[in-house]
């Protein structure tokens, strides 16, 4: 009997519970005139659609990666269930994009090899049938696996796979074009010709065009890597011979947990803390300024090393908190966004403060005061609303930089656990291989490649954030 | 402004004991020592008597705050805190897991750090404050489009990237400078020209966009369309009026960030190979060295409170409105 068990891993279940946060929080300022227009600047701006489109394509892969299960193993030779049914579960932790891109994660290598290859990356002592012994390039035991005769048929059968890949792409944006159409069509009641001209001319309303070129793009991309995928290792494989694309699509999970549930923890610690600071002023004012500006003056590296040094120490003498390998590793990245968003809420707070401060002068505030509201309900009420555009732009702009500083606190060994498949890790990794020679390249591109793509839009995207929801910017 | 500044140079201690207390609850409260014994040791060799004798050995065999055995004064100064935190006032940091002294090895490590991180924050200043000049001097062109653009993507690009792909083109491919290490005396300048090439282009792309939005937010004001009307070419205008009044934000990113110069960068100086602080750390790190990051971390806060100080002086210098009230 095989089954599967859902595991809800406590990164998964913030991160869902942060998207529902944000989709509740959209739907409740929907009737909010300035925040509706904010967003529909960010809607008609090409790059801010662009950058979107590219940020969902990765926000889709990382929520795939975030719905885990557990397999439930055969009981062996007839055995009776036992009533223990976890003792059934296989200690391996599973997503649904494991489940999808099973093809990948299972061919496993011997060792490296390059992108598309058919050989392995190094000789390797081969024993014929007669028992002789030769140094060759030995076949690789799934990528090119099905042809007989690599050295001719592997650039043909490469240029086949394009194109079939590019031929299902451009179906699928074609597709998705229609639907698009129709579904601008319908909202607008007009007929679907004159939606099209409309979206093709970039005139009114969201910058569909934007998403349809940019998702095209996208679609020429993954089409062929996806059919290639099926036969070769597209961007090669690692030492212990796992498939280089597989690992970069799982890292993209990790560079999204770190970049969102960070600002759990920065979020109420900066808001409560700066208008607390900023509106009561007094000595509260100057116990919050004296913690922060106690936390400022450690270098962020070192306070971060070493609340993770301290971490480790509590997880490693812990180890009966953890059933599974990915659930102490789920901790660590965890305990990893916790302590990022201790040593980082400091800056959006001390802007908050300053906004405060100047907030509490002005009249609408006062006069609040002067009918006597109630402190909590003024800075529920008046204060708060008035912030909530500085949050938001800190929020878009925080997310590069924590993507980026991963990869760097993995690399000093204070990052995610070396179990957790993160660019900081294939980039460790890659590193001492830059030595060899030849060269291997590919795991360090691949990851850096993706990690600037994600990183880019981002900032991108976060740039049209600041100017639409700026009232200093227009 | 006298009593301005020896207030400041009060709140100094008071900050530092903070950060003492803060670095003592994580190194001491969170994690008792023995479970650091107890980590360090391996799961092998695991008896309390090797726990034991591993605390005495580092000097952790006291209470942590209050010493009820001891007589007189001893009962505070016999204390972990005081042994180990408090003694930090006095650069006393102890001894290292390896039995080294490690303020010797702080004064030694200094050099190297200060030789790659002053050139690297001098020459990126002066690139990114004169790229930005640039972009506002051809403002709202496709020049300064451009320039934008490449700054974002520049800014996109992963740290590690510049200096592994660094390392690659100029030392591997083109046989230029030795990848990694260090030499003394004028043998250095041979190893730190790439390691600073590379920290400044590392740096351009978020600083020249942040010195660009300030000076174009200078240069669209009013005494500057003045200086303009009464004359002056543009490139005037931007020197003597814009560069100058834009002084102010620059020098609170900047001035900051000077003392802590010397703690060096620990990415570069471990991929290059250079004897300074930022690999010091980065090995004590590495090897779980618990009072070489504690000490870290005392001199990493006490650079930067300087810095603040040294901020707070230069507003005065720049700025003779400002009187520090």
């Amino acid at each position: 009997m095989t089954g599967i068990q859902p595991l809800v891993l406590w990164t998964d279940l913030l991160l869902f519970g942060l998207l529902a946060c944000t989709l509740l929080a959209g739907w409740s300022v929907r009737r909010s005139e300035p925040m509706r227009a904010a967003w529909r600047r960010v809607g008609e701006s090409s790059v801010g659609m662009t950058s979107l489109t590219i940020l969902m394509f990765f926000l889709l892969v990382g929520l795939m990666d975030s719905l885990h299960y557990r397999e439930r193993l055969a009981p062996a030779g007839g055995e009776q269930l036992a009533a223990d049914d976890r003792r059934q579960l296989s200690t391996e932790v599973r997503s649904a994009l494991d489940a999808l891109a099973a093809p990948l994660r299972t061919r496993v290598e011997k060792t490296y090899s390059a992108p598309l290859a058919y050989q392995l990356f190094a000789r390797q002592t081969v024993e014929g049938p007669d028992g002789s012994q030769k140094r060759e390039f030995p076949r690789l035991k799934h990528g090119g696996a099905d042809l007989k005769y690599p050295e001719h048929e592997l650039d043909g059968d490469i240029v086949g796979r394009i194109g079939m890949g590019l031929a299902v792409a451009a179906v699928a944006w074609i597709v998705f074009a229609a639907v698009l159409v129709k579904v601008v069509a319908m909202s607008r009641r007009v007929p679907a010709g004159a939606a099209w001209r409309a979206i093709w001319r970039g005139k009114g309303g969201p910058a569909w065009r934007a998403v349809l070129a940019t998702l095209g793009v996208m679609l020429l991309l993954i089409g062929p890597l996806a059919a290639l995928a099926t036969e070769y290792h597209v961007f090669g494989t690692d030492k212990v011979g796992q498939d280089v694309l597989f690992l970069t699509l799982k890292s993209i999970r990790t560079a999204l947990v770190i970049g969102t549930l960070t600002t759990l923890v920065t979020l109420p610690l900066a808001v409560a803390l700066g208008i607390m600071a900023g509106y009561l002023g007094g000595w509260v004012d100057d116990v919050i300024q004296y913690i922060y500006t106690v936390l400022n003056s450690i270098p962020g590296v070192l306070l971060i090393a070493a609340a993770v040094l301290m971490m480790q120490v509590v997880i490693d003498t812990h180890p009966e908190w953890f059933e599974t390998a990915a659930e102490r590793a789920d901790a660590r990245l965890l305990a990893l966004c916790l302590i990022l968003g201790m040593t980082s809420w400091t800056g959006l707070c001390r802007l908050l403060r300053g906004e405060t401060l100047k907030l509490r002068e002005l009249e609408y505030v006062q006069a609040a005061r002067a009918f006597g509201v109630s402190t909590t309900r003024i800075l529920a009420r008046h204060v708060l609303p008035n912030l909530m555009h500085l949050v938001l732009i800190a929020l878009v702009m925080d997310f590069s930089g924590l993507v980026l500083a991963e990869a760097v606190l993995s690399y000093v060994g204070i990052g995610v656990d070396p179990g957790t498949v993160s660019f900081g890790t294939m980039i460790n990794a890659a590193r001492m291989e830059l030595a060899r020679e030849p060269m291997v390249w590919w795991s360090l591109v691949a990851a850096f490649i993706f990690m600037f793509v994600l990183v880019l839009a981002a900032n991108l995207f976060a740039d049209v954030v600041r100017d639409a929801f700026d009232p200093r910017a227009s | 402004m006298f009593a301005y500044i020896v207030r400041r140079l009060l709140y100094a201690p008071l900050i530092l004991i903070g950060v003492n207390l803060l670095t003592f609850a994580l190194f001491f409260v969170v994690n008792t020592p023995d479970d650091m014994a107890r980590m360090q040791l391996g799961a092998k060799r695991v008896t309390p008597e090797a726990i034991e004798r591993w605390k005495v050995e580092r000097g952790y065999d006291k209470p942590l705050l209050f010493n009820a055995g001891a007589e007189g004064a001893e009962t505070l100064t016999r204390t972990i805190f005081f042994e180990k935190s408090l003694r930090m006032f006095v650069f006393d940091f102890g001894r290292a897991d390896d039995g080294r002294d490690i303020a010797s090895e702080i004064q030694s490590r200094m050099g190297p750090s200060l030789a790659i991180a002053l050139p690297s924050f001098v020459l990126g200043l002066l690139v990114t404050v004169s790229f930005a000049l640039l972009l506002v001097f051809f403002r709202a062109s496709y020049l300064d489009f451009a320039g934008v653009v490449l700054c974002v993507a520049m800014m996109s690009i992963s740290g590690l990237f510049y200096i592994i792909g660094g390392q690659w083109l100029v030392s591997k491919i083109w046989h230029l400078v030795p990848i990694s290490g260090y030499g003394g005396g004028l043998d250095a300048s041979r190893f730190l020209v790439l390691p600073v090439v590379i920290g400044v282009i590392a740096g351009i792309g978020g600083s020249a966009r942040w010195y660009r939005t300030i000076f174009l937010e200078e240069a669209g004001r009013d005494y500057v369309r003045t200086a303009r009307a009464k004359g002056l070419s543009e490139l005037q205008a931007l020197f003597r009026h814009v560069l100058k009044n834009a002084m102010i934000p620059i020098l609170t990113g900047v001035v900051v960030v000077i003392p802590s110069l010397f703690m060096g960068s620990l990415i570069t100086e471990s991929f290059f190979g250079i004897p300074g602080l930022g690999s010091y750390t980065i090995d004590a790190i590495n090897a779980q060295d618990f009072p070489v990051v504690r000490a870290m971390v005392f001199i990493g806060s006490l650079l930067y409170i300087v810095g603040l100080i040294l901020t707070d002086l230069s507003y005065t210098l720049v700025d003779p409105r400002v009187r520090l009230e």
